[in-house]
């Protein structure tokens, strides 16, 4: 009997770790969302003129998103694998690989859509478009990682709608959907998942 | 092979079977290293439960090469499909009978 209960519970673990990305940190969110509005801060300055590096603001706004995503997606990892290493995990195997691809798929084509607003001088709308394909790619996403994560794609679909009616406040619900939800989320889905692993682990 | 009473299989009388059957329903297909890393069991144990999966067609095996090396992947069949929905419909119904 008491086998059995084990048995069915071992199935569902495995049904559920051989289906899903579950080794990504909540402190990944965090810093993600520090980074950004670090990002956000540099770009206020751009846009009002206190701050240039090269002296065409477009250029130095495209220097700090690249910075920007690169920090984040880096520490993003950084925070995943150690995360993958406590628990005894592999970070990558050929079925989060195929997640982490299909992920990408909104990705990439909201990067290539923000180009394409950015070359039409349509510059004001992109940080509508960051959040709504951001917010369609995390609904994807959360359909094979934790499900929680649909809602945070959710609210930022919502912030990118507001966005694009209210591009002068572009920048500020860039800063809320990039920046303060991740923090929020972050720090929620580490105490929800990770905190509490950690500490049943040292009992 | 089904034991009558409970509604068991015996062909999944083992965790590593077990193991092997969850990763296969929720993928359309899974290569042998992917199957080893998530079970954490040596080659040659997972090897010889595979076959035995195979040879009563609950399995299915796919050869072929990704560039120059061998992958074998595999994939659960219909009956595989059914026989482990039935399994663990056994398993359940016996630990809450009334349902």
């Amino acid at each position: 009997m008491e086998s059995n209960i084990d048995d069915l519970r071992f199935i569902r673990s495995t049904m559920e770790r051989s289906s899903k990305f579950l080794t990504l940190s909540g402190i990944s969110g965090v810093a993600a969302g520090v980074v950004a509005i670090i990002g956000a801060f540099f770009a206020y300055k751009i846009v009002y003129n206190d701050l240039s590096f090269t002296g065409n603001s477009l250029i130095d706004m495209i220097i700090v998103a690249a910075i920007v995503l690169i920090l984040a997606v880096g520490l993003g990892f950084y925070f995943s694998l150690r995360k993958a290493k406590k628990v005894g995990e592999k970070l990558w195997n050929s079925i989060t690989i195929q997640i982490f691809k299909d992920g990408c798929i909104p990705l990439i084509v909201g990067g290539i859509f923000c180009f394409i607003l950015i070359v039409d001088h349509s510059s004001h709308l992109v940080a509508a478009a960051m959040l709504i394909f951001y917010g369609i790619a995390l609904i994807n996403f959360g359909a094979r990682s934790y499900r929680d994560i649909r809602i945070l794609g959710a609210c930022e679909i919502v912030l990118g709608v507001i966005a694009g009616f209210l591009p002068e406040y572009g920048l500020l619900l860039w800063t809320i959907g990039f920046g303060i939800l991740h923090i929020i989320y972050g720090t929620f889905m580490y105490l929800k998942y990770d905190y509490k692993r950690n500490s049943s682990n040292t009992d | 092979m089904k034991d009558i009473i409970s509604g068991l299989n015996k062909v999944f009388d083992s965790r590593v079977r077990l193991g092997i059957m969850s990763v296969l329903v929720v993928n359309d297909s899974a290569d042998f290293n992917t199957i080893k890393e998530l079970l954490d069991i040596t080659d040659g144990n997972l090897a010889s439960h595979l076959k035995a999966l195979e040879k009563e067609e609950i399995i299915l095996v796919k050869k072929q090469f990704v560039g120059r090396k061998p992958n074998t992947s595999y994939s659960v069949t219909g009956t595989g499909r059914k026989a482990f929905q039935t399994h663990i419909d056994a398993l359940e119904k016996l630990i809450n009978p009334t349902r």
